[in-house]
């Protein structure tokens, strides 16, 4: 009790000695990565910096983020000053007028140091609508001590033949090891995020040049037919409900021998704090079939400013620091250099002290390199997005053609219904959005 | 011979009563202890029940990310206010459509229902348009307000229905001894509807401090419950259960322990007018 009354009276004489300057208050909309929660611990070192701003942050699971941003930002309510969005929203919200164009992050922030693809990913007619704040591409995680006892060699860029052989030779279900672990759960940011970066590399794409559904192309069925067999015979139980999470918790126990997933995972698997295989993962670029296409994905968590904030000078500064070379140089020198956001900054992959404690970090940058979401598909498409297409639609049709694809995984449905219902759905919905008639 | 049935089938219901309590308390139980576990132990398969390696480091970080009082305070406000404004709505409403019905009342019974048929999001826009104009976003008030209308059918109803088991006759029987209408409410009718008014209180209570779409869609910072304290914890890239377990625990801790204290009404009022 005594302890509380002297929080309390604490509290109270800080309230009342508080400087009396004119405070910007930010509100900053995030997510619950642990890049993100590093951001809002080291908060204090900005606002030493700039006394006159003070940063407040609502932290949100994705989903809910996602619909009360765009509720407010839809409505101008103006709750948020500073948004954390992917690379997905960019371009919809930045030809919406949603987005303010950061134009003055300063002369210090060396915007060519970005990386060349994220920075388009966030860019609309050459202007930048958000800041990068951490990127990620996707690539395959493997136990190089499995691929050792099985004589096997990963290859730097594997084709897919090769993958479901190694998958299919490794797999020990006796002893709890899986070939290989792969998405499964339904969502457009989940299994679809996986599947649709798989069907790039196999030449198949959602629309053709006139907006018209794909999913009854032999590319599809390719697709997936070798997913939904290759899991079946290599991939661990329940996979129709296994996400990023279930799959990095698989890996990191050891019962998984391979891994395609985001390149982020790479500084956990790696973690011996956390992984029980910390010493025994390799990487390589995720599986292609020769067609100039690997699997791989492209996202960054990027900070925006709504155009509804009326404090777009002091988030514009928050932005700027938040993403520096600076910032990096920071969270090195408080949590090491292995917990700097990846995936951003050409320098950051020639610094020696990164590079050091980064093995994952050559195949990173080499994934980051290899997407690009303005040519994605070997055919030519209409829509931007690597697994996905920037449409505001694609969520709804990405969640539906999901729940199919899931469906199929776990046996209750066949792979041909599942592909002529994605089929039929995404129809519907297109003609109803008025791409097709 | 008799009594032994008797004792075996005592056992025997009273294993089956602690089984099913046991079964539906198990989630709960299972939330606390992944709490204590480490995220790769709260994630592991197969999972531990008791023997792993006890922590309260979920707690430690909980504490120190986010503001647990601040939020508490805001969830005991929000759903106190909106609870006593709707019974103070409700109990008036639901008397009167008890004890002196017209043709319409069950139309209008079941048109306050059907307002609970529509799914929240639907009105979500229009709403928001509206406390963005009223400036009532982020706001207790504007939580209270829209909570509480969110539950007054359901609370209308619920007391319509205990207020109908009272009997007529009873309110004849006292009138007839010549009680005014005061004494009339106060020693016949209140001793009477103070179960079923109890089990309201707290189901609307429960139901308001649970809400979790418009709290988590209408709040940011100052006004936001503990609803978005839970939804912070939850994590697209990493694992979280078991923070999120520690910070679920914290959320429930408070309307736990009520219940378990009110259970005695909880339980009288939710079996009122079963046996008749």
């Amino acid at each position: 009790m005594k302890n509380v009354l002297c929080a309390v009276a604490g509290a109270a004489s800080l309230l009342i000695s508080a400087p009396s300057i004119a405070q910007t208050t930010l509100t900053v909309a995030t997510v619950n990565n642990s890049d993100m929660i590093r951001m809002q611990g080291l908060t204090s070192e900005f606002t030493a910096k700039n006394p006159d701003i003070t940063v407040k942050w609502v932290t949100l699971e994705e989903n809910v983020l996602r619909q009360r941003v765009t509720t407010d930002i839809a409505t101008k309510g103006g709750q948020f000053d500073v948004l954390t969005i992917g690379t997905y929203e960019v371009p919809i919200w930045a030809k919406k007028s949603w987005l303010v164009p950061l134009d003055k992050l300063g002369a210090d922030y060396d915007v060519g140091d970005l990386l060349p693809k994220i920075k388009d990913a966030v860019s609309v007619d050459g202007k930048l609508y958000a800041a990068p704040f951490y990127g990620e591409s996707s690539m395959v995680m493997y136990r190089t001590d499995l691929f050792d006892k099985a004589g096997l060699k990963m290859p730097e860029s594997p084709t897919w033949d090769f993958v479901v052989d190694a998958a299919k030779k490794l797999t020990d279900k006796a002893g709890g090891v899986y070939g290989i672990c792969l998405r499964g759960k339904a969502g457009w940011g989940e299994n679809m995020a996986f599947l649709t970066a798989m069907s790039n590399s196999f030449g198949a794409r959602w629309f053709d040049e006139k907006w018209e559904p794909q999913f009854n192309s032999p590319e599809w069925k390719k697709t997936l037919t070798t997913y939904v067999d290759l899991m079946k015979q290599a991939g661990p139980p329940g996979a129709s409900s296994n996400g990023f999470n279930e799959n990095l918790a698989l890996f990191s126990a050891g019962k998984c021998a391979m891994w395609i997933d985001a390149t982020v995972a790479a500084s956990m698997v790696t973690n011996p704090k956390d992984s029980k295989v910390a010493d025994k993962v390799g990487f390589a670029l995720a599986p292609n079939t020769g067609l100039g296409k690997n699997a791989n994905w492209l996202w960054a968590w990027s900070l925006a400013i709504p155009a509804g904030s009326k404090k777009v000078d002091a988030a514009e500064k928050f932005i700027a620091w938040a993403t520096s070379k600076d910032y990096t140089k920071l969270v090195a020198s408080k949590e090491g250099w292995s917990n700097v956001p990846p995936g951003t900054r050409t320098s950051l992959y020639k610094n020696p002290d990164y590079l050091k404690v980064a093995p994952f970090a050559k195949l990173t940058l080499a994934s980051i390199d290899a997407a690009d979401p303005n040519k994605p598909t070997v055919k030519p498409v209409p829509y931007v997005g690597v697994q996905y297409a920037a449409i505001p639609e694609f969520q709804g049709i990405g969640t539906q053609v999901g729940q199919q694809f899931s469906a199929a995984l776990s046996g209750s449905t066949s792979v041909d219904a599942a592909l002529s219902a994605a089929q039929s759905a995404t129809e519907r919905e297109m003609k109803r959005a008025g791409y097709i008639k | 011979m008799a009594r032994m049935v008797t004792t075996r089938n005592k056992v025997i219901s009273t294993a089956a009563a602690w089984l099913a309590g046991f079964l539906i308390f198990f989630p709960i139980l299972w939330m606390v202890l992944a709490s204590f576990k480490t995220e790769l132990e709260a994630f592991a398969i197969p999972p531990s029940f008791l023997f792993f390696h006890w922590t309260t480091e979920n707690y430690v970080t909980v504490q120190e990310r986010s503001d647990y009082l601040h939020h508490a305070l805001n969830s005991i406000i929000i759903a106190g206010g909106s609870t006593l404004i709707a019974m103070l709505i409700a109990i008036p409403a639901a008397w009167s459509m008890a004890f002196s019905p017209t043709k319409r009342t069950k139309d209008v019974l079941l048109w306050m229902l059907s307002t609970k048929m529509m799914p929240p999001v639907g009105v979500l826009v229009p709403i928001y348009l509206i406390f963005r104009t009223v400036g009532l976003l982020d706001t207790r008030s504007g939580l209270i307000f829209i909570l509480c209308l969110g539950n007054l059918p359901i609370v209308i109803w619920m007391l319509f229905t205990y207020f109908k088991e009272i009997p007529k006759d009873i309110l004849e029987a006292a009138r007839m001894d010549g009680a005014t209408i005061g004494r009339e409410l106060i020693y016949v009718l209140t001793p009477m509807a103070v179960p079923g008014l109890a089990s309201t209180l707290l189901l609307n209570l429960i139901l308001a401090w649970n809400e979790a779409f418009w709290t988590l869609n209408l709040s940011t910072l100052e006004a936001a419950p503990l609803t978005v304290f839970i939804a912070s914890y939850s994590s697209p890239e990493g694992l979280f259960w078991a923070k999120l377990s520690a910070a679920s625990t914290l959320a429930i801790a408070p309307i736990l322990v009520l219940g378990w204290f009110s259970q005695r009404q909880l339980v009288r009022g939710l079996t009122f007018g079963a046996v008749k």
